[in-house]
């Protein structure tokens, strides 16, 4: 494993300029670096990022496409496909192409604030558990046990139940369930890069824990954090659609992909309905994991 | 190894209790009141019967109370009572989990057996078409949400084409077979029922299907991969230099080595299962654990929902301690640390 860090060069590359490590000399500029790791990238993986920028730049502007208002009529109801309505129209006469457009606007935010707070909530568990030691890493490793003891619908079934259904509430559960994943990917690598020499080095120049931790041991420590965060953009999307098809997410009439299929499932025979919500959940799924994998090969983490 | 044993033995106890905890901390804080799940709605505002109810539930305790009385029950099995069915929780559970476990399986069997030959097939004709073909079809699997995949097979090949029967366990007036194992495919067999066999093959066929596509995909990608490497092997160089033909030394020399590592994410798959169960359950109006777990979920029925998760985590902490020991025997160079 050390042997693995040692020879890092793209995990470097890509952290330094978000975790501002100290200026080096001939540092590749960002447009540079960043243009070198596209084109390493195999295809797929650059078709999983343009679709997952795709939906990405739908949540943002969809609202300025001109489509047709999706909680309101739009000519008759339960319409086959047409050149008029692509994905035909529901059972109250809306349209189920702008309705799945519209749908990012609730998963791609949610995807990314609740990977966003698992990976804050574990890294930081995990880094300090890893660096400390002692009885708060035991704290800290007891709740990733009791956590991933439970199969992630029901955990995060039970937890939206009782918080009460809703988007947000959802999220929180997603949250629970995804935090210790990050907080045992960001403890493995912080035992590992705290024993090298720059770490000591460090110490030995008088930099207090707390600047060691996140200035000398961190900044190294983010490379399976960002793969394994790819891969969960999608499981979040698949696990979000789930709980709001069971009825724990979005409620009706919002234009949520798993509330969608609910609605098309009580329209059993008019399979347009769910068709369009279910292959914008597989594109981003699918993306999601062509993107991870290029990712982990490029940045060669040692789980292959 | 025994040490190993006793300290897994030793942990899980801790861990159910650690998990029963947390589920029940969570029942309590909940916004949503069980209360409307069990007075009608007329009946709120007389007092007398909400303090009646209350107290029959034991809702009108103090926290800790209840935690006590909850926890002393629990290491009795007792479960608690649906607010829905106004059944014992486990009495509840039990009936359904023949038809969970029977799916279960029948998932179990189709997405290891693909798995495991897509995966010798992706490796054997490495970079070519079927490699690709059979990543591809491996990866949907484990894209697609299933509650999706099932409506839409569900409408192809029962509405549209009439290959397999629709939801349900067993068309609609037909009598279950004699319960023995409450598998009603084994059931209808071992009465020698072969008509009520294929029925119950028809209906089952379908959902395990939906729920075993999503374990194909795991499975394939990793047999591939570590048949890939034991294919780089010196041994397999010599089994080739000997002579032996291709087949053989794909399935008698690489792939037994290559099914070691696929025990290690048996666990893995079965958290798999159980949230795909939780689905294909609801589409395909199954009456296992699943369905029965979001019907609680959605009428807030807490002891239900707790009695749920709780038996989940059993059985996947169960099935962890089974793959992690079952490695353990079938690849002696593991050393087991607690």
């Amino acid at each position: 494993m050390a042997d693995l860090i040692d020879r890092e060069p793209a995990a470097t590359i890509l952290v330094r300029p978000v975790f501002a490590a100290p200026e080096q000399h001939r540092r590749p500029s960002r447009g540079t670096v960043a243009w070198r790791l596209l084109r390493k990238l195999p295809p797929t993986a650059l078709i999983g990022g343009v679709v997952i920028l795709f939906w990405i730049i739908c949540a943002a502007t969809v609202q300025f496409w001109g489509l047709p208002d999706p909680l309101a009529l739009a000519g008759k109801r339960l319409q086959e496909p047409s050149a008029a309505h692509w994905l035909g129209t529901d059972a109250l006469a809306r349209d189920v192409l702008s309705r799945t457009l519209y749908g990012a606007r609730f998963s791609v935010p949610i995807a990314i604030a609740v990977v966003a707070a698992a990976v804050a909530i574990g890294s930081l568990l995990g880094a300090i558990a890893g660096y400390v030691g002692g009885w708060i890493d035991g704290l800290v490793m007891r709740a990733v046990d009791v956590t991933v003891s439970f199969p992630p619908i029901l955990l995060a079934m039970t937890v939206s139940a009782a918080l009460g259904p809703g988007l947000v509430n959802a999220s929180i559960a997603m949250v629970i369930v995804w935090w210790p994943i990050y907080a045992r990917l960001m403890r493995a690598q912080v035992l590992e890069v705290r024993e090298r020499e720059h770490v000591e080095a460090a110490v030995a120049g008088g930099a207090g824990s707390f600047r060691v931790l996140t200035k000398h041991i961190m900044p190294l420590c983010w490379t399976p954090t960002l793969v394994n965060a790819t891969m969960d953009f999608g499981a979040v999307v698949l696990l979000a659609a789930s709980l709001s098809f069971i009825g724990l997410g979005a409620t009706p009439p919002s234009p949520e992909w798993g509330s969608m299929i609910s609605e098309g499932a009580s329209k059993f025979y008019n399979w347009w309905i769910a068709f369009g919500p279910g292959m914008a959940i597989l594109s981003v799924v699918l993306a999601c994991s062509f993107l991870g994998d290029g990712l982990r090969d490029l940045l060669d983490t040692k789980e292959r | 190894m025994l040490r190993y044993l006793l300290r897994r033995m030793v942990a899980m106890p801790l861990l159910l209790l650690g998990i029963a905890s947390v589920v029940f901390l969570l029942s309590q804080v909940t916004k949503g009141d069980p209360l409307s799940a069990l007075i009608p709605e007329r009946m709120m505002s007389n007092e007398q019967v909400v303090a009646t109810v209350k107290a029959q539930w034991g809702l009108d305790r103090s926290l800790p109370e209840r935690y006590l009385i909850y926890m002393g029950r629990l290491v009795q099995g007792d479960l608690g009572t649906s607010f829905s069915t106004r059944r014992p929780v486990s009495t509840d559970i039990a009936g359904r989990l023949p038809a969970t476990l029977e799916l279960v399986i029948a998932a179990m069997i189709f997405g290891c057996t693909s798995g495991i030959g897509l995966g010798i097939i992706a490796a054997r004709f490495k970079n070519t078409f079927a490699d690709s073909a059979a990543r591809i079809f491996a990866l949907i699997g484990s894209s697609l949400p299933v509650f999706w995949s099932g409506l839409i097979l569900l409408f192809i090949f029962s509405v549209k084409l009439g290959w397999v029967s629709g939801p349900g366990r067993l068309d609609a007036r037909t009598e279950p077979p004699p319960g023995i194992t409450g598998l009603f495919t084994v059931d209808s067999l071992l009465a020698g029922n072969m008509p009520l066999f294929l029925e119950a093959l028809g209906h089952l066929i379908l959902p395990a299907f939906v729920l075993g596509w999503s374990v194909t995909g795991i499975v394939t990608r990793l047999i591939r991969s570590s048949l890939l490497e034991a294919l780089n092997m010196d041994y397999i160089r010599t089994a080739r230099a000997k002579g032996a033909p291709e087949s053989v030394v794909i399935l008698h020399h690489a792939l037994r080595n290559a099914l070691i590592p696929s025990l290690t994410i048996l666990g893995f798959t079965f958290a798999y299962l159980i949230t795909g169960a939780v689905l294909t359950e609801t589409i395909f109006s199954w009456p296992g654990i699943g369905s029965y777990a979001v019907s609680a979920a959605r009428s807030l029925d807490y002891p239900a929902i707790v009695g749920v998760t709780l038996v989940g985590a059993m059985a996947f902490l169960l099935a962890n301690l089974v793959t992690d020991v079952t490695y353990a025997f079938a690849n002696p160079r593991v050393k087991l640390e607690g």
